[in-house]
């Protein structure tokens, strides 16, 4: 250890996995429909492109869980997107490729992406 | 680092590894692969989360879903329905940490951690203790930077002091003076060791530290090399703590190969290194002559000393000594300052102490607290009260060393010097709660019993004082006491704590002092009467049969191993005192509930 800079490096390495594991209030959270309905309809490749798309762009704070049914089975898979201090936003019929897109767009560049909103759908 | 989406906590402290923990881990391994979910899922392996009561416990995250009494069979739900389909195992979760309307309380909001103020066991059940970079990532090694690149040994121990921190191996003595008097003291050569003895039955919060956050004591000891101008530090452990054993190896390793351990350190010219010594477990090594004299490779015997550790210590080079718990503080105190150190607490004894609680209580386990918190809340608030409703009787803090509290001061703040006032002290931090189901003399007897088993044998006044004042307890519980006996061992007891030559003996008498100090008649009661009134000494005991609830069935009589027990049929049997052993064998058989103990 050569430095208090060498050693932040490794801290600022490491915080990203291990933050998940405190109470946090804020950070965006991406919550994926996993209830049977969803698995039926594809939700595991949503959440893992999901998945990787957060780890290939290195993003900080975000939180990606999954839920029960959300409600909508035709609509399944469905994403709920919140951003903190915005309104959640619902994606349905989501696909693997969709998510790369709400991922550049929405959580990157705070765009809702509205061509899959349950509005949109509706 | 990957990114993963869920963590899985699981504690891997020495309660939750008894209660099979380490099968857990591996069964989620599997059903995590049968799933598909090893590279989203991270399992880690952590130190004590506190609530050994409820153990096996996993935590998982991001929801803070705190699940108890976990068994292997449980693991496959957990994975298919919360990590897999993401919906939270309701029925398995800790009962506390669950809102009314099937909510997750955050840990916070627990009863049992809301009072809790976590400085020492802060990382513990949070990160993996094997893994460097997760100390790291919580602030790890930073005060090591701060102290080394930014400031003087002087002002480092000038920042010690004026936080006001005290030992918590036992005395409370100011941690920076003694670290002061180290630095002071002449020599080439100095030493900074770790207490991690543990000897008293029943506390195991140094262990805790060590085994769920090994490296903020390493880095402490450095901070504490670089204060007192000490290379080479060692840590005394006890050889029955494998597991803590094994995490310190590791983060030794790890800190060596960082460079956090060994030489020019953050590119200074401080350099330190860490060497573990085992030690066999004897109570006495934890006093600190003793396990100065263990660390050298000599018999662990205290020796008499005209001059201190910090003076005269390992090698007869200065030698700083420091409790586990004491070290775990000193990287925040660094981080955060002196003066928030000494915004917790009370105004003799600063920042928080982590208690050990066992017997009669429904949390048992380990929780941290400010000092000044009283032992109502500890004992009701986060310890859950007493099982089944039962009454408080009396609380023994200190260990062998300590003395009891009895229901009239759950209300005092704790700290060093109100638990001295009430004929205690704060010793390690093993809080026992008795009720009142438990025999006060009884109590004195089990530590006595302990300490003279543990005397070195070096002094008569302890060797052959606590073997005499043993006998005479002995003799009570046997229903043989003698008027004058609580004035003979009150006497002894004086004694012995002021002609003993280490705290062993000088500290040995005060479980009897206390107990006769606050429950003088439950010995009288045993003396005079010949009774134990919580019923727990045997030889006092009578099983007797109520005449009138009985109805002379002779079912007793048949179960009873020794023929104490005869009478008419369809009339009162009686038991003949002399022959009954006290199996209650009969009491158990009786169908009219007409045989009690007395
Ligand atoms: C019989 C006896 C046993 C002791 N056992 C321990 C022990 O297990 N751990 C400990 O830290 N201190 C123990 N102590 C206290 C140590 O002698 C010493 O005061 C302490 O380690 C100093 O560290 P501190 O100033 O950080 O508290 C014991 C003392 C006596 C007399
Ligand atoms: S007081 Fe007891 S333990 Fe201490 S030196 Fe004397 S005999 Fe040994």
């Amino acid at each position: 250890m050569k430095s208090l800079q060498e050693l932040e490096q490794i801290k600022q390495k490491t915080l990203d996995s291990v933050s998940l594991r405190k109470d946090r209030a804020g950070g965006i959270r991406i919550v994926v429909g996993m209830g049977t309905c969803g698995i039926a309809a594809g939700a595991r490749p949503v959440l893992m492109s999901f998945l990787e798309e957060v780890q290939k762009r290195n993003l900080r704070d975000v939180t990606i869980t999954q839920t029960g049914c959300i409600g909508v089975c035709r609509l399944e898979p469905m994403v709920e997107v919140t951003r903190p201090g915005e309104e959640k936003v619902t994606y349905v019929k989501m696909t693997a490729e969709k998510a790369k897109r709400v991922i550049s767009e929405h959580i990157v560049n705070g765009k809702i992406v509205n061509e899959y909103t349950i509005g949109a759908a509706e | 680092m990957e990114f993963y989406r869920s963590h899985v906590l699981i504690c891997g402290g020495t309660g939750c590894h008894s209660s099979g923990s380490s099968d857990i881990r591996e069964v989620f391994q599997t059903e995590l692969k049968k799933n598909h979910l090893e590279n989203e899922v991270l399992l880690v392996q952590t130190g004590c989360f506190g609530l050994c009561e409820v153990g096996p416990v996993v935590i998982v995250y991001p929801e803070g879903a705190f699940y108890s009494r976990i068994t292997k069979e449980d693991v496959p739900r957990i994975v298919s329905e919360h990590l897999l389909k993401g919906r939270i195992v309701t029925d398995l979760l800790y009962h506390d940490s669950i809102h009314e309307d099937d909510a997750i309380k955050s840990l916070d909001e627990v009863n049992f951690y809301k009072k809790q103020k976590r400085l020492a066991l802060r990382n513990c059940g949070v990160i993996d203790p094997e893994k460097i970079e997760e100390y790291i990532a919580f602030d790890g090694y930073k005060a090591l930077g701060k102290v080394l690149t930014e400031m003087t040994p002087e002002e480092t121990i000038e920042l010690i002091k004026a936080s006001g921190l005290r030992g918590r191996g036992g005395a409370g003595f100011p941690t920076g003076l003694k670290w002061d008097f180290t630095a002071k003291a002449k020599g080439d050569k100095k030493y900074v060791c770790c207490n991690a003895d543990e000897g008293d039955p029943g506390a195991f919060m140094d262990r805790s530290v060590l085994e769920g956050d090994p490296h903020c004591v390493l880095e402490a000891m450095a901070i504490a090399g670089y204060a007192v101008g000490a290379d080479q530090g060692y840590i005394y452990v006890r050889a029955e703590y494998p597991i803590a054993v094994k995490r310190l190896t590791i983060a030794i390793a790890q800190a060596r190969q960082m460079g956090l351990l060994g030489k020019n350190i953050f590119g200074t010219n401080f350099s330190f290194d860490i060497e573990l010594r085992l030690g066999a477990g004897a109570f006495v090594c934890g006093e600190e002559t003793a396990l100065l004299a263990s660390i050298e490779g000599k018999r662990g015997e205290p020796r008499p000393r005209p001059s201190l550790p910090a003076v005269k210590g390992v090698f007869g080079k200065p030698t700083l000594l420091n409790n586990v718990e004491t070290y775990a503080n000193i990287p925040q105190i660094i981080l955060n300052g002196p003066e928030w150190f000494r915004s917790i607490g009370t105004e003799k004894s600063k920042g928080t102490k982590v208690f050990a609680l066992g017997r009669k209580i429904v949390n048992t386990g380990l929780v941290e607290v400010p000092m000044g918190t009283t032992l109502r809340e500890i004992i009701y608030e986060i310890g859950g009260g007493i099982p089944g409703g039962k009454e408080f009787k009396a609380a023994q803090t200190g260990g062998p060393s300590g003395g009891c509290i009895p229901a009239e001061h759950l209300d005092t703040p704790i700290d060093y010097d109100s638990l001295s006032e009430i004929g205690s002290m704060m010793g390690s931090g093993g809080l026992i709660v008795m009720d009142n189901d438990n025999c006060m003399v009884d109590i004195a007897r089990f530590f006595l019993d302990f300490t003279v088993d543990e005397s070195c044998g070096k002094c008569p006044p302890c060797r052959i004082g606590t073997k005499r004042m043993l006998e005479i307890l002995d003799r009570i519980t046997k229903g043989q006491g003698e008027e004058g006996d609580i004035e003979k061992l009150e006497t002894l007891g004086k004694n012995i704590k002021a002609s003993a030559l280490c705290g062993l003996g000088q500290t040995a008498p005060n479980p009897i002092l206390s107990t006769i100090r606050y429950f003088r008649e439950e010995y009288e009661a045993h003396i005079r009467d010949k009774k134990c009134p919580a019923g727990v000494c045997q030889a006092l005991l009578q099983i007797v049969i109520q005449a009138d609830l009985c109805r002379g069935c002779g079912l007793c009589v048949k179960v009873c191993p020794t023929v104490a027990i005869s009478g008419e049929r369809k009339s009162p049997y009686v038991i003949d005192q002399n022959k009954c052993i006290k199996c209650g064998a009969c009491l158990e058989k009786c169908p009219f509930k007409a045989i009690v103990k007395g």
